[in-house]
């Protein structure tokens, strides 16, 4: 056995460090990766798992561990500011889902214990995949992202009553999971004692129990431990206090997740929260992709080959009836249409939650195998679905709403004479509006985040909603007559667009440009604009200014070499483009010789009023560091590379 | 008791040993205000309201700077533009200055005070300062003379520097003491030198 455990530990690291990466490419995400590994490992392709089910028995220690950090995640505090989204959108989003998906089964002719169980499991989403796939979107921050946010929130946090509610659904044998404590004898399990009913009790209680006990013991405990000094040692405790909390509860026969997640709220105020998150992350980490791996291994394909259709049917209905269900709550939360889209097409699967619920399912007798795992099968294909929908989401649902969008407020840009036409209104484009007008100055703004538009509009400012990128836009901007076109469009590629479109339309009107790096700053200086401002080169010279007097330098001085370097990086980097189209050598060349031009030149700038200061003058050779009362430490600056 | 606004001016202050001595010399003295202009505006966006309250709550103005080109740093010249508004240092209404003093304390570099060139050794540095002279008696203030130090001696004699810087401080507290006959010091061609001909001792001193 000893040897065979060797063995699996490489197939599954093996598997996973193949099928994880090439998922992420893919744009998967990490969870999909994993099921991809269990599936290729599995018995359905390689047949190199061996026993999966014990892999995935020991592995749900990783779930056990999430429901811990997810419980460290739980402070108050967030929880006020987000409940109206997280009871009211997201509490709904469970309830409302689970009572459809288990009115559907009903009317089928399922069970309903059964049902209930299957509603549970498919209002949960893949809080993972989803995350990352709006992340990756830029969809996070918006409102339809802060939603999707708030209900994967509430399912993650409604886990832990259903994790609690299982037992009751119970209607066939429970199977043996993983134990962290071994059986001693039926009389000291007092789950198999108890009606249902006081289990729910005991668990109520002993949650209780967990909390005030821990607020008074583990705080100080903690404490003491951290003054200790010593990395392993919390690591060590840490992982005692999961365990040991996990097994406390399977003794009283209560859900050990349960426990462990009680155990983290408590924690969750406390000030070892982040290293508390910073210790068992790993282990979570691992743990979790074993969890998925196994899963992905334990699955009996061979239902989807022998029924496709079936499978298929289930899958849109399950997908449908999801996304139907929050595009509702989002109409009813008064929702923007286009946020309502963006959390409805992320959250239509079913996540790993769900994966979850069915294999603590299948221990508590909920579920029996063979219904497991068919719903596990149908979960991880909803999983592999959700790349469509968000592909979905972005060439068919969304930009069909900025058109219907588009047409309500970009009609209503009157007409005035404004000289200045500003596209893309985020924090950068803001300042220069606000000072150009506060010169007096008519200026007409561009901006296609219609709730940022209807803020700005509510605060009292002229703003469009519309897309700069669209030529009778930028007509009915006033481009044909302003004075001045500012493109302070955060995205690349947009920005690029726009300014290839004003440059072909209106080649007399003057463009200042915001440019995110230098190859942003380089295409549009090829593009023919003019004037191409870095968006983060002032705040930071600013900040090198004064870190410069931090140090001691002269606030005037560290004034001049601050605006010197900006100077002479200017320079090299117009320089620099006549070179982006020549052998790469040539522009090393150059771009090496521009280096050390501006190196003499800071250096002689570095040297002081050097002109000014010649040999006339009683100067110093060497630094010093003594100062006068009431004047600022002076030191002479010394150049680079210079002997000290 | 009297107060004094230093308002000090040098772009190379890391560089200057002359500058250092004096601005020691002027430093830990109750009464005295060092400003360091340099230091306080390093993009030149001299703020008017803060300087025109400063200059309101000090009697004496002292501008302590190196000599360039025969004048004041660049930075000076901007403090002038700036704050000495029409209406508020000068012109109708313009009384914020009068009856206050003002004076120079400038060090010099060889190049301009070369003996074998000609010029005297501190005669001409008042005639320099003629443009601030005018500007002191159109904003009705009292202009005293210069305190010159001169850097080419400096250099070759350390000593002299301790004893300008000596003499600097006198020259403050005598200011402070209200012991300075300011006809005297308005009439000499500087002040960096016989400071017992135009300050009188001590109360209680032999």
């Amino acid at each position: 056995m000893s040897d065979s455990v060797l063995l699996y530990a490489i197939i599954y690291l093996a598997a996973a460090a193949i099928c994880v990466p090439l998922a992420k490419r893919l744009g998967l995400g990490t969870v999909l990766g994993y099921l991809g590994a269990g599936i290729v490992i599995g018995p359905q392709l390689l047949n190199v798992a061996g026993p999966s089910d014990k892999v995935l028995h020991f592995a749900e220690f990783g779930v056990v561990m999430m429901l811990f950090l997810i419980g460290l995640e739980i402070k108050p505090t967030i929880l006020r500011s987000l409940r109206r989204d997280i009871i009211g959108l997201g509490g709904l989003q469970v309830v409302v889902t689970a009572a459809a998906i288990a009115t559907v089964a009903i009317a089928l002719g399922v069970e309903w214990h059964l049902s209930v169980a299957l509603g549970l499991v498919g209002a949960m989403s893949s809080t993972a995949i989803v995350l990352a796939s709006l992340d990756e979107r830029n969809l996070l921050a918006g409102r339809g992202g802060q939603s999707s946010f708030a209900i994967l929130l509430a399912q993650d946090l409604s886990v832990v009553p259903i994790l609690g509610l299982f037992p009751l659904l119970a209607t066939v044998q429970a199977v043996e999971g993983f134990r962290f404590v071994p059986e001693v004898s039926q009389t000291l399990t007092l789950w198999q004692q108890y009606q249902p009913i006081f289990k729910l009790l005991l668990t109520l209680a002993m949650a209780g129990a967990l909390f005030t006990a821990g607020h008074y013991l583990l705080r100080p405990l903690l404490g003491l431990l951290a003054r200790s000094r010593s990395r392993e040692v919390f690591t060590l405790v840490a992982l005692l206090l999961v365990l040991s909390v996990a097994g406390l509860m399977e003794l009283l026969g209560l859900p050990p997740a349960l426990g462990t997640f009680m155990a983290g709220v408590m924690l969750a105020e406390s000030e070892y929260r982040h290293e508390l998150e910073a210790e068992l992350q790993p282990f979570k980490g691992l743990l979790l992709g074993l969890f998925f791996i196994a899963i992905g291994a334990s699955l009996q394909l061979g239902v989807v080959t022998a029924n496709p259709l079936r499978f298929l049917l289930l899958l849109a209905a399950i997908l449908s009836l999801k996304l139907l269900v929050v595009l509702a709550l989002a109409r009813l939360f008064r929702l923007p249409k286009r946020a309502g889209f963006i959390a409805a097409f992320s959250l239509a699967q079913v996540g790993e939650f769900g994966l979850v619920l069915v294999t603590y399912g299948r221990q508590t007798g909920v579920f029996t195998d063979g219904i497991a795992n068919e719903v596990a099968t149908l979960i991880v294909l909803s999983m592999f679905v959700t790349p469509l929908l968000f592909i979905a989401l972005e060439r068919l649902a969304l930009p069909r709403m900025a058109e219907r969008n588009a047409t309500r407020p970009h009609d209503a840009i009157r007409s005035h004479n404004a000289e200045v036409v500003i596209a893309g209104y985020g924090r950068f484009g803001q300042v220069i509006g606000r000072l150009v007008r506060v010169a007096g100055f008519e200026v007409t703004v561009l901006d296609l985040d219609p709730e940022m538009v209807d803020m700005l509009r509510k605060l009292g400012q002229t703003v469009y909603f519309g897309d700069a990128s669209r030529h009778e836009l930028l007509e009915a901007a006033g481009c044909g007559k302003a004075r001045l076109f500012v493109l302070a469009i955060d995205n690349p590629d947009t920005s690029l667009e726009v300014a290839a479109l004003v440059r072909r339309h209106y080649p007399g009107l003057p463009i200042i440009a915001r440019a995110r790096n230098r190859q942003h700053f380089s295409a549009l200086r090829r593009l023919g604009v003019e004037r191409v401002v870095r968006e983060t080169l002032a705040s930071a010279l600013e900040a090198g200014e004064l870190s410069l007097q931090q140090l001691g330098m002269r606030a005037h001085t560290a004034h001049r070499l601050a605006t010197t370097w900006r100077a002479h990086d200017q320079a090299n980097l117009e320089n620099m483009l006549g070179y982006h189209d020549q052998p790469q050598d040539a522009w090393i060349d150059e771009a090496r010789r521009a280096i050390e031009n501006m190196e003499q030149a800071m250096v002689e700038e570095a040297a002081g009023m050097g002109a000014l200061h010649d040999r006339g003058w009683a100067t110093d050779a060497a630094p010093h560091r003594t100062s006068p009362a009431g004047t600022r430490q002076v030191v002479a600056i010394r150049p680079p590379g210079h002997d000290r | 008791m009297a107060s004094i606004l230093i308002l000090f001016a040098h772009p190379a202050f890391e560089h200057s040993r002359t500058q250092r001595a004096l601005v020691a010399a002027a430093s830990n003295l109750p009464g005295v205000t060092l400003h360091d202009l340099y230091e306080a505006y390093p993009t030149f966006h001299v703020d008017r309201r803060a300087e025109q309250a400063l200059l309101r709550r000090h009697d004496i103005i002292l501008f302590q700077h190196p000599l360039y080109w025969f004048s004041a740093p660049a930075l000076l010249k901007q403090w002038q533009d700036v704050v000495l508004e029409h209406g508020w240092a000068y012109g109708e209404g313009g009384l914020q200055l009068r009856g206050k003093v003002a004076l120079h304390a400038v060090s010099t570099s060889a190049a301009e005070f070369e003996p074998e060139q000609g010029s005297g050794p501190t005669c001409n540095v008042r005639q320099f300062l003629s443009p601030w002279e005018t500007t002191a008696q159109l904003c009705g203030m009292r202009f005293l003379a210069p305190f010159v130090v001169h850097g080419f001696r400096v250099d070759t004699h350390p000593e002299q520097l301790r004893e300008a810087a000596a003499n600097y401080r006198a020259l403050l507290e005598a200011l402070l003491d209200g012991r300075v006959d300011l006809d005297k010091a308005a009439a000499r061609p500087a002040l960096n030198f016989d400071l017992g001909d135009f300050i009188r001792p001590p109360a209680g001193a032999a």
